[in-house]
């Protein structure tokens, strides 16, 4: 479902004097349906850096990355916007969003975006919150004013109101509960269930006991010069 | 007659008025530019019409001059005046008698016949005038039928007064395709102005336009489906001097304490309704 | 699929000095573009050229219209332009005051394109401006009101549903949350997101703001100099840019 070949990337600095910095080099993994993949390594080695290069917001500059047979090396921006739409899910660390958006509209849109119906779409989102125990008083408000967790929870119900067949999970579990936490497990495992590939990003060594199968350290990516 | 040429203007001017009323009349509701003369006469007072009249004029012709349908108004007389002396034609007040009329903000009640010809004094020639100020772009508007701001005018007539409150100088369409400004005449005579067996030609001095109706033109007044246009005047009164319920009228104050009667604007229609009245009594 | 609009080679020159140069993209329905760069780098050249605002020496525009399937704007009549103008795109404005009739009501504003492609009846042509008021979140109490008496982002809302109440499919706009605070903005920009998701509208929308591309584009084209520098993918160019120039713009950001 993922798969991942000899993928390269480095950054150029136009304005520090066109400074090369490689950051990855023969990166290669493949997770297939029905498996959960954690990515591991030291802080700084470009665990994130290869899951944005799956994502595609950062260019993959060797190599190969296909997710469901679409390559995202040099792909033309509407086929990764379909990807996304429909193939591809990312729960991010960090919830971006227009401000005064109310959360339910929030973890509604992938659906929306899809063309299902707003009230149908309402009604899912708004399970997905109650499940993740938000509670139902804040699914008007815009999720800038709410705390870290509640955020990072609405940031989950978006990254889960779909069953994309391929997810990316950057700490899916960090700053929640014990409570939610296992919540969150459930959800990942259900998806496991449904068949669908996720590579994630997982601090927390318990919760990636309870549902990764394999990892993959991305400390052998790292460009040969600077692994010296 | 020898202080002037016939009818006031020298031949070539009046050569080049006619040719931009030809092609005003090819081209019907279609605003034609010509070279405007001065004329001894305000602007405002109708150097238009009277340029368009004596272009037209042959010494044959027989000339009524009317000013908001009456025939002893200062404008009227004083045009009607001009011409006896400049051209010496027949004037007349019988709009059945006239070959031409010259009109300042009516149409008469008698129906018109082939052969007669009826000019307007026009103000402002452009209907899109006060919606769009650029003569460029009203210009190209016209050019591309692009009237959907004429409609709005009417839109926010409705909106604001439950109405189309305009009640003269009330836009047409002419033959489905220009947007034409009939001149400030009420829009009780707009249905006049449709199918009409005479020529009507349409004179604005200061702006410099002349345009025009031919015999027999489709002339429809703009209005929504859901609110037709209707040629309404003062309701609930008969003239007071010859009981016409048909015509227009013109209210009039009769003393200081609000006394007032209706009677009709066209006194020419008025007389000869009187006379017959008075011929069968 | 056939493409909404195919721009090939687009220049503008003024004399001696570049508008815009070389410019090609394709554009698919459903897609938002931004154009982003700074004052001067011939981005609002280059949307008035596409919009047929402005006369391109070189290029073609081929929009897929409604009626006859793709043909380049550049070289239709002015009437065939016009009537597009009307029925297949729309132009948002910067300034309200150049999209909207000051001295004409809301409702009015709204009911015009209607009337220009023909409407002639006024309970319908006045129940849909109600309707596409509501959508763009105005009272319809306020319908007879004048623009001029509206707030800055009610204006831009009125002028929105202006141009999209005869349905137009490519919808083109200057910095339409420019002269707005910044809480109207949001509000704005969760308005156009929903309609754009709704109606299926394609967008090109000029802007020097990242933040706004951020929220509301799929791709983005970065300008300078009247050349096409980058693009790409919104988060892509915006996360990881590759031309010096844009990595300048995105590094000059304020976070807050």
């Amino acid at each position: 479902m993922i798969e991942v070949r000899d993928a390269g990337k480095q950054f150029v600095l136009h304005n520090q004097g066109g400074t090369v910095l490689p950051v990855m080099e023969g990166a290669s993994l493949r997770v297939g349906p029905g498996e959960c993949v954690a990515l591991t390594g030291a802080s700084g080695v470009g665990k994130s850096t290869l899951m944005r290069m799956i994502w595609g917001n950062y260019r993959c500059d060797a190599g190969s990355i296909r997710v469901d047979g679409v390559e995202l090396r040099n792909a033309a921006p509407r086929d990764v916007l379909a990807l996304r739409r429909d193939r591809l899910g990312y729960v991010s660390q960090f919830l971006r969003v227009i401000p005064r958006v109310p959360a339910l509209d929030v973890v509604a849109e992938p659906l929306l975006v899809q063309g299902m119906e707003e009230a149908e779409a309402r009604l899912q989102a708004g399970a997905m919150l109650a499940k993740l125990n938000i509670p139902q008083r804040l699914w008007g408000l815009s999720p800038t004013t709410f705390s870290g967790g509640e955020q990072q929870r609405v940031n989950i119900a978006r990254g889960f109101i779909h069953p994309w067949p391929a997810m990316l999970l950057d700490e899916p579990t960090a700053s929640l509960d014990a409570a939610n936490r296992a919540i969150v497990l459930d959800l990942i495992t259900d998806a496991k269930r449904r068949g669908a590939a996720i590579l994630g990003i997982f601090h927390d060594a318990d919760a990636r006991a309870a549902v990764c199968d394999r990892e993959v350290d991305v400390q052998g990516f790292a460009p040969k010069e600077r692994a010296a | 007659m020898t202080e002037y040429n016939f009818a006031y203007l020298d031949e070539a001017t009046k050569r080049m008025i006619r040719r931009a009323l030809l092609k005003a009349v090819a081209i019907p509701g279609y605003q034609v530019p010509f070279s405007s003369r001065e004329m001894p006469m305000p602007y405002g007072w109708g150097t238009g019409g009277v340029q368009v009249t004596a272009a037209c004029l042959v010494p044959e012709d027989s000339l009524k001059v009317i000013d908001q349908g009456a025939d002893d108004t200062t404008n009227a007389v004083s045009i009607r005046s001009f011409f006896e002396k400049v051209a010496g034609v027949a004037t007349t007040e019988s709009t059945a008698d006239a070959s031409v009329i010259q009109t300042r903000h009516r149409i008469p009640e008698a129906p018109l016949v082939a052969g007669q010809i009826l000019v307007f004094q026009v103000p402002i020639p452009e209907p899109l005038r006060f919606l769009e100020p650029r003569e460029t772009e009203t210009r190209t508007m016209h050019a591309l039928e692009d009237y959907g701001l004429m409609q709005v005018r009417l839109y926010e007539d409705i909106a604001r007064h439950g109405e189309i409150a305009r009640a003269y100088a009330y836009p047409v369409k002419v033959e489905g395709r220009y947007v034409m400004d009939p001149s400030p005449i009420p829009k009780f005579d707009n249905p006049k102005l449709n199918m009409s067996p005479a020529l009507q030609l349409f004179g604005a001095g200061r702006e410099c336009r002349i345009y025009a109706l031919p015999p027999f033109t489709r002339v429809e007044s703009l209005d929504f489906e859901d609110y037709p246009f209707t040629p309404s005047k003062a309701a609930g009164h008969d003239c007071a001097i010859c009981g016409a319920q048909d015509s227009y009228l013109d209210e009039v104050i009769t003393d200081d304490s609000g006394g007032r009667m209706f009677v009709c604007s066209d006194t020419d229609y008025c007389a000869t309704r009187a006379a017959q009245m008075e011929a069968n009594a | 699929m056939t493409p909404l609009l195919q721009v090939e080679g687009l220049s503008k020159r003024y004399g001696a000095h570049i508008g815009c140069a070389d410019v090609d993209f394709t554009l698919w329905p459903g897609e938002v573009m931004g154009i982003v760069g700074e004052s001067g780098s011939g981005k609002s050249t280059l949307l008035n050229c596409l919009a047929g605002h402005l006369a391109p020496d070189t290029g073609r525009v081929i929009l897929d219209t409604r009626a006859h399937g793709p043909r380049d704007t550049l070289t239709m009549s002015e009437p065939e332009r016009r009537w597009l103008a009307r029925t297949d795109w729309a132009f948002v404005h910067q300034n309200p005051r150049d999209g909207l009739r000051m001295g004409v009501s809301a409702g009015g504003n709204v009911g015009e394109r209607l009337m220009a492609v023909g409407a002639r009846h006024y309970g319908d042509i006045r129940a849909q401006a109600a309707d596409w008021l509501t959508r763009v979140e105005i009272d319809t109490a306020r319908m007879d009101d004048r623009p001029s008496t509206f707030s800055g982002g009610m204006q831009q809302r009125v002028q929105i549903a202006r141009n999209l109440v005869t349905g137009p499919r490519l919808v083109f706009m200057d910095e339409p949350t420019g002269g707005l605070d910044v809480s109207v903005q949001a509000r704005l920009l969760d308005l156009l997101r929903g309609l754009v998701r709704r109606l299926g509208l394609s967008v090109v929308i000029v802007t020097h703001d990242l933040s706004v591309v951020r929220l509301l584009a799929d791709r983005l084209m970065v300008m300078k100099d009247g050349h096409v520098v980058e693009e790409g993918l919104t988060d892509q160019v915006l996360d990881d840019p590759q031309h010096g120039y844009t990595q300048l713009l995105v590094s000059s950001v304020l976070h807050v």
